[in-house]
C-alpha cells in the first residue's frame, strides 16, 4: 500500500518577539492510502501547525511534505479540512455551505449536480431535511455534522481536521464517531485526526500517534488493527482498549515531562 | 393589525412629543421668534411648499451622492486597512486626525478652493464626514475574520479575491450596514453645513439661511423638521437595505 501523506525530516519554528520558538523537530509521519491516523500530545504541542503543513497554508522551516506523490507547496484542491468551530456561513443554507467547496474545485460542474452531491451526504449524516435551514437554527453537533459534510463533499484525497468533536458534549461526541466510521465505509478517504481524547483516538484510528512535547516529534506509535465493521462503542469497553488507553495514558504523561507509570 | 401595531408606538410618541411643544410654548407665551410652536409651522410649510420640495430635493440628492461616494471609499478604504495591518497601522492616526477636524471649519476652506463649483463642494463635505465610520467597520470586519473562515477556502487554493467576495464581504455586511446608518447622518450634517456656511441659494440649508435673514423663525423651525423628516426616509432605506442583504444575521425570530 503506497503511503499518500508522507512527512519527511519536517522541522519548524515561530519567529516570536522573543527569538526562534521551534515546535516541530524532525518529524516523520506517513500514512497509508485509506487509513485513519490520529495524532495525540500535549497542549501546544504543534499539532495544528502540523495541520498546516499538511493543507499547505505553510511551509516548513526544513523538511518534505508529500501528498500521493506529490511534494506540497502550496495549498491543493485535494484536501478537506474540518476544525473544533465549524465554521458555517451563517449568510449560507446547510445546504450552499456544504456546496462552497466545489464552488472553487469544480466551478464548472452544473448546479443541479452539486446540490444532488451535497444532499446525498447531507442525509448520510442524517441531516435530510435540514437543507433550507440556517446554521444558526441547528444544534452544535448537527453543525458539525454538515462542516463534515463540507470537508468531503469535493471527494478530497486526506481530509485533516483538528480537534472537530473537541467542543461536544460527549453523547454527541459518541454520535459523531460513530459516523466517523459510516462515512469512511461510504466515502473512502485517508485521515488525519488532531485530538485530546484518547478514547476517541482509540475509537476511530488505525495508527496512533504520540508527539512529544515542543518542539514535537513522534515519541510513540500505535496499531489499532480492528476493522471498521467490528467497532462497536462497547469495543471502549473491552480489555484490550482498556490497555490501549492505559499505555498511551503513560506515553502522554512521558511527553508532558512527567514520569510514566509502570506499563 | 400586524402594522398598526408596529406602527402605532412612534405614531402615538411622536403625537405625544408634539402635544409637549405645543403646550409648553402656550405655557410659556414665548413668541415665535424664541420658540416656534408646531401650530406655527404649518402654515411655513403652507406658504412655501414648493420651495420646499424644490430645496428639498437639492439637499436629498446631494446627500444621497455624498454618501455613495463615502460607501465606496469608505469600502476601499477599509479593505486596504483590514487586510494589511501595516496599511492599518500606517492610516490610522491620519485617519483619526482628520476625523477630529470639525468639518465646519474646512468648509470655507473647500468653498475657496473650489469655488463656484456647489454641487461639488456640498457633495464633498457629505463624503468628508461620513466615509470614517464606513471605513472604520471594514476594516475591523475584516482583520477580526477568524482565520479558519479563511482556511476553509485556502486550503482548497482559492484566491484572495474569492476568498474576499465569498466569505469576507459578506461576513462584514452586518458592521457596514450599522456603520451606515450612522453615516447617513453624518452625510446629512456635512450637506447642510455647506448649505448653511457657504449659502449658494439652494438646499434646505439656503431655505434655512434666508428664514435667518428675514427673521421668519417658524421657518427656521420647519426645515429643522424637514431634515429630520429627509433623514428618517433615508435610515430606513438603509434598513430596509440590510434586511434583504443582511437579514441573515437579525435572529431575532
Amino acid at each position: 500500500m503506497t503511503d499518500l501523506v508522507e512527512i519527511k525530516g519536517v522541522s519548524h519554528a515561530y519567529r516570536t518577539p522573543s527569538g526562534a520558538l521551534p515546535v516541530l523537530r524532525d518529524l516523520n509521519i506517513a500514512i497509508p492510502e485509506g487509513k485513519f491516523c490520529a495524532v495525540v500530545g500535549p497542549s501546544g504541542c504543534g499539532k495544528s501547525t502540523l495541520t498546516r503543513l499538511i493543507a499547505g497554508l505553510m511551509k516548513p522551516d526544513q523538511g518534505e511534505v508529500w501528498l500521493h506523490g506529490e511534494r506540497v507547496k502550496s495549498p491543493r484542491k485535494t484536501v478537506g479540512m474540518a476544525f473544533q468551530n465549524p465554521v458555517m456561513l451563517e449568510w449560507r443554507t446547510i445546504l450552499e455551505n456544504v456546496m462552497l467547496p466545489l464552488e472553487i474545485v469544480a466551478p464548472s460542474m452544473p448546479k443541479a449536480q452539486r446540490e444532488e452531491r451535497a444532499m446525498k451526504l447531507l442525509a448520510l449524516v442524517g441531516l435530510a431535511g435540514f437543507e433550507a435551514k440556517r446554521p444558526s437554527q441547528l444544534s452544535g453537533g448537527m453543525r458539525q455534522r454538515a462542516s463534515l459534510c463540507r470537508a468531503i463533499v469535493h471527494k478530497p484525497e486526506v481530509l485533516i481536521m483538528d480537534e472537530p468533536f473537541g467542543a461536544l458534549d460527549a453523547f454527541t461526541r459518541e454520535d459523531l464517531w460513530q459516523l466517523m466510521h459510516k462515512l469512511r465505509a461510504e466515502e473512502p478517504f485517508t485521515a488525519l485526526l488532531i485530538t485530546h481524547d484518547l478514547r476517541e483516538s482509540v475509537y476511530l484510528a488505525d495508527e496512533i500517534i504520540v508527539l512529544s512535547d515542543r518542539p514535537a516529534h513522534v515519541q510513540y506509535r500505535m496499531q489499532v488493527e480492528y476493522p471498521l465493521s467490528m467497532r462497536p462503542i462497547s469495543m471502549l469497553y473491552e480489555a484490550e482498549s482498556i490497555e490501549r488507553l492505559a499505555i498511551l495514558r503513560d506515553q502522554i504523561e512521558i511527553a508532558q515531562g512527567r514520569n510514566g507509570g509502570a506499563h | 393589525m400586524q402594522a398598526l401595531r408596529k406602527a402605532a408606538p412612534p405614531l402615538i410618541a411622536l403625537f405625544v412629543i408634539i402635544a409637549f411643544w405645543e403646550w409648553l410654548v402656550w405655557f410659556k407665551g414665548w413668541p415665535n421668534y424664541k420658540m416656534a410652536s408646531p401650530s406655527d409651522l404649518w402654515p411655513a410649510y403652507q406658504r412655501y411648499g414648493h420651495l420646499f420640495l424644490t430645496m428639498g430635493w437639492d439637499t436629498l440628492w446631494r446627500t444621497v451622492v455624498g454618501l455613495l461616494l463615502a460607501v465606496v471609499f469608505g469600502t476601499f478604504l477599509g479593505m486596504i486597512m483590514g487586510f494589511s495591518r501595516i496599511m492599518r497601522e500606517a492610516l490610522y492616526p491620519i485617519l483619526v486626525g482628520f476625523n477630529a477636524i470639525p468639518k465646519a471649519s474646512v468648509v470655507p476652506v473647500i468653498a475657496l478652493i473650489f469655488v463656484g463649483q456647489h454641487d461639488f463642494n456640498t457633495i464633498l463635505i457629505a463624503f468628508m464626514i461620513s466615509f470614517f465610520p464606513i471605513a472604520v467597520s471594514v476594516s475591523i470586519g475584516l482583520s477580526t475574520l477568524e482565520p479558519e473562515y479563511r482556511d476553509i477556502l485556502r486550503a482548497l487554493g482559492a484566491s484572495r479575491f474569492t476568498i474576499f467576495r465569498k466569505i469576507a464581504l459578506p461576513k462584514t455586511l452586518p458592521e457596514f450596514f450599522g456603520a451606515l446608518k450612522v453615516a447617513v447622518t453624518l452625510a446629512f450634517i456635512g450637506t447642510n453645513l455647506m448649505e448653511i456656511v457657504e449659502p449658494h441659494g439652494r438646499g434646505l440649508g439656503a431655505l434655512f439661511d434666508s428664514g435667518k435673514i428675514n427673521a421668519d423663525y417658524p421657518l427656521m423651525f420647519a426645515v429643522l423638521l424637514a431634515l429630520a423628516f429627509l433623514g428618517i426616509v433615508l435610515f430606513y432605506v438603509v434598513v430596509v437595505l440590510e434586511k434583504i442583504f443582511a437579514g441573515w444575521a437579525d435572529r431575532g425570530q
